[in-house]
């Protein structure tokens, strides 16, 4: 059985500069995977160079084996919230059904098969009485809720999510975490750029350490220790042990 | 005089012709203004005037199919041209729009005057696609129009929620594999398009007016993309109609200020009038919130005053 996710040598520049240097890595499947690191250490361009948003120089891709381009259909993909202009005129069900467009192909309209699936996805979100909201008039907590129910609405085995926990209410980030073990349930795999270094023991199987290159890969009890996280954050962290 | 003027079989062709356009102007419009290209539109507007002159020049005729090529040809370039610039070098893309607009526009000014001043160019009545006159359109010009408008809608309504995630959110519609440059690409050239079969009723100056207005006055009645389309469109095409068929009334009057004057009543009227979004509305809802707080107030501050 192939890994959902394989990484070879993926070099990302940005106007001259080198944001990611010969990132290599393979991650199993049916994990929640963090990706940590300081700012500015390109865990979201590491995302988006994958999934083809941004160019790359050079490197491979692979999904269960298979390059990139073959596979979106077993991807999902939640941006961060500010990549979008909440003002755009479409409410919340909208917004999930955009999540169908991928299985729907070129020119055809979504119907109710579609609009049913995004149902179900807004249900799974706890958002299913927003669905003819405006999409301007919602909170933070909630828009996140709505790009993870359009993510959902995928239907992906692999899931890529880019700070989803960012600015959101204690009740989201329950809501989102327990979620996200459902996905785990499933067989499914998640990889979540993560900015909260509290709960990362908490949430995640597997961590990676990111700082323009591949600090360490691993378990989360393995590499999730005050060693690798100073070589990770380059010595601007304090690390207190808990006992 | 009114109905003799919609019995008159030719200007009732025009007329036709102006409400297609304004049509067709308020559905892309929408497209150009939710993805943030209303000065990229400005820009092209201008930059077709030397492809018209140049054209004229070549051509020496009138006829309004070589000069709309050669309006495209320019105004393509332009698009182009704002592109690698804006890639290569260290302009932003408003200060990019300004220079190319100034230069293709000052260029086509100093071709328009060479022309007027030769004996040919006297006749040319070239200047009126600098503020547009319906009147002057022929039988076969509103044919043009009105076909290039039916394939401009059938094209909005074909890739409708590909335009709609794009200009959402362009980084999912990559994700999702959607090819996004060449969708903007298309997004572009029928903003082109738009703007030069425009050019003829509204003129270079102000057809970017007709692209916008009716899209931003369309946006505070509705949420909805695909209803805020059937609103622009139909403020596009009164705005079209009711330009002709004033200008038409008035000799000398061009007709692309009338046009944009409608439009922007239209969106005044929206501004003020439209339920939940106009601020007529709005400051109704204030005082009623403000009202409902006093009696609550009212109510405690006697509560007390008891004791």
């Amino acid at each position: 059985m192939k890994n959902p996710l394989k990484v070879k040598n993926l070099s990302v520049a940005y106007e001259k500069q080198e944001v990611l240097k010969n990132v290599t890595f393979e991650i199993p499947e049916g994990k929640l995977i963090g990706i940590i690191g300081p700012n500015g250490a390109g865990k979201s361009t590491l995302i988006k160079s994958i999934l083809g948003i941004v160019p790359s120089l050079t490197g491979e891709v692979e999904i269960y084996g298979k390059p990139y381009k073959e596979q979106r259909k077993l991807i999902g993909y939640v941006p961060q919230r500010e990549s979008v202009d909440w003002d755009f005129p479409t409410d919340v069900l909208d917004v999930v059904t955009m999540g169908r467009y991928g299985h729907l192909g070129w020119f055809k309209f979504p119907r109710h098969q579609e609009k049913k699936i995004a149902l179900d996805c807004l249900k799974q979100v706890g958002m299913e009485n927003f669905s003819d909201r405006q999409i301007s008039q919602l909170s933070g907590g909630q828009q996140q809720r709505v790009f993870l129910a359009r993510a959902l609405a995928q239907d992906a085995q692999l899931y890529f999510m880019d700070e989803p926990f960012a600015g959101v209410d204690a009740m989201t980030e329950k809501t989102i975490i327990s979620l996200l073990k459902h996905l785990k349930d499933q067989g499914k795999t998640v990889l979540v750029v993560h900015h909260d270094l509290n709960t990362v023991k908490e949430y995640f199987d597997w961590i990676i350490l990111l700082n323009e290159e591949i600090i360490m890969i691993g378990e989360t009890e393995k590499v999730f220790t005050k060693e690798y996280l100073q070589k990770t954050y380059g010595g601007k962290l304090m690390v207190f042990d808990s006992n | 005089m009114w109905s003799q003027l919609i019995l008159d079989p030719n200007l009732r062709w025009i007329l036709i012709g102006s409400m297609f356009l304004g049509l067709s102007s308020g559905i892309i419009g929408c497209f150009a203004y939710l993805r943030k290209q209303s000065l990229l539109g400005d820009a092209v507007a201008h930059s077709t005037l030397p492809g018209v002159a140049l054209a004229f020049m070549f051509t020496g005729s009138r006829a309004i199919f070589g000069l709309l090529i050669g309006a495209l040809c320019t105004s393509l370039l332009a698009t182009f041209l704002i592109s690698y610039i804006t890639r290569q070098t260290r302009l932003k893309q408003d200060a990019t729009l300004g220079v190319v607009l100034s230069i293709f526009f000052s260029i086509g000014m100093l071709l328009l005057t060479i022309i007027q001043q030769s004996s040919v160019g006297n006749q040319s009545g070239l200047d009126r696609f600098l503020f547009g006159q319906s009147a002057s359109m022929i039988h076969s010009d509103v044919n043009t129009i009105m076909m290039i408008s039916f394939i401009l809608i059938i094209t909005c309504t074909l890739f409708f929620k590909e335009f709609k995630l794009l200009c959402f959110d362009p980084e999912f519609a990559k994700e999702l594999g959607f090819p996004v440059v060449l969708l903007d690409q298309l997004i572009m050239f029928l903003i082109v398009v738009a703007v030069v079969i425009g050019i003829q009723i509204v003129g270079v100056v102000l057809i970017v007016a007709l692209l916008i207005t009716p899209a931003v006055a369309a946006r505070y009645w509705t949420d909805k993309l695909h209803i805020m389309l059937v609103i622009s469109a139909i403020f596009g095409m009164i705005s079209g109609a009711t330009g002709t068929l004033i200008s038409s009334n008035i000799s000398n009057l061009p007709t692309g200020p009338v046009v944009v004057l409608i439009a922007v009543c239209l969106f005044v009227f929206s501004l003020l009038f439209a339920p939940k979004q106009g601020l007529i509305f709005k400051a109704l809802s204030r005082r009623k919130v403000k009202e409902k707080n006093n009696n609550g107030l009212d109510h405690v501050a006697r509560v007390e005053v008891k004791r």
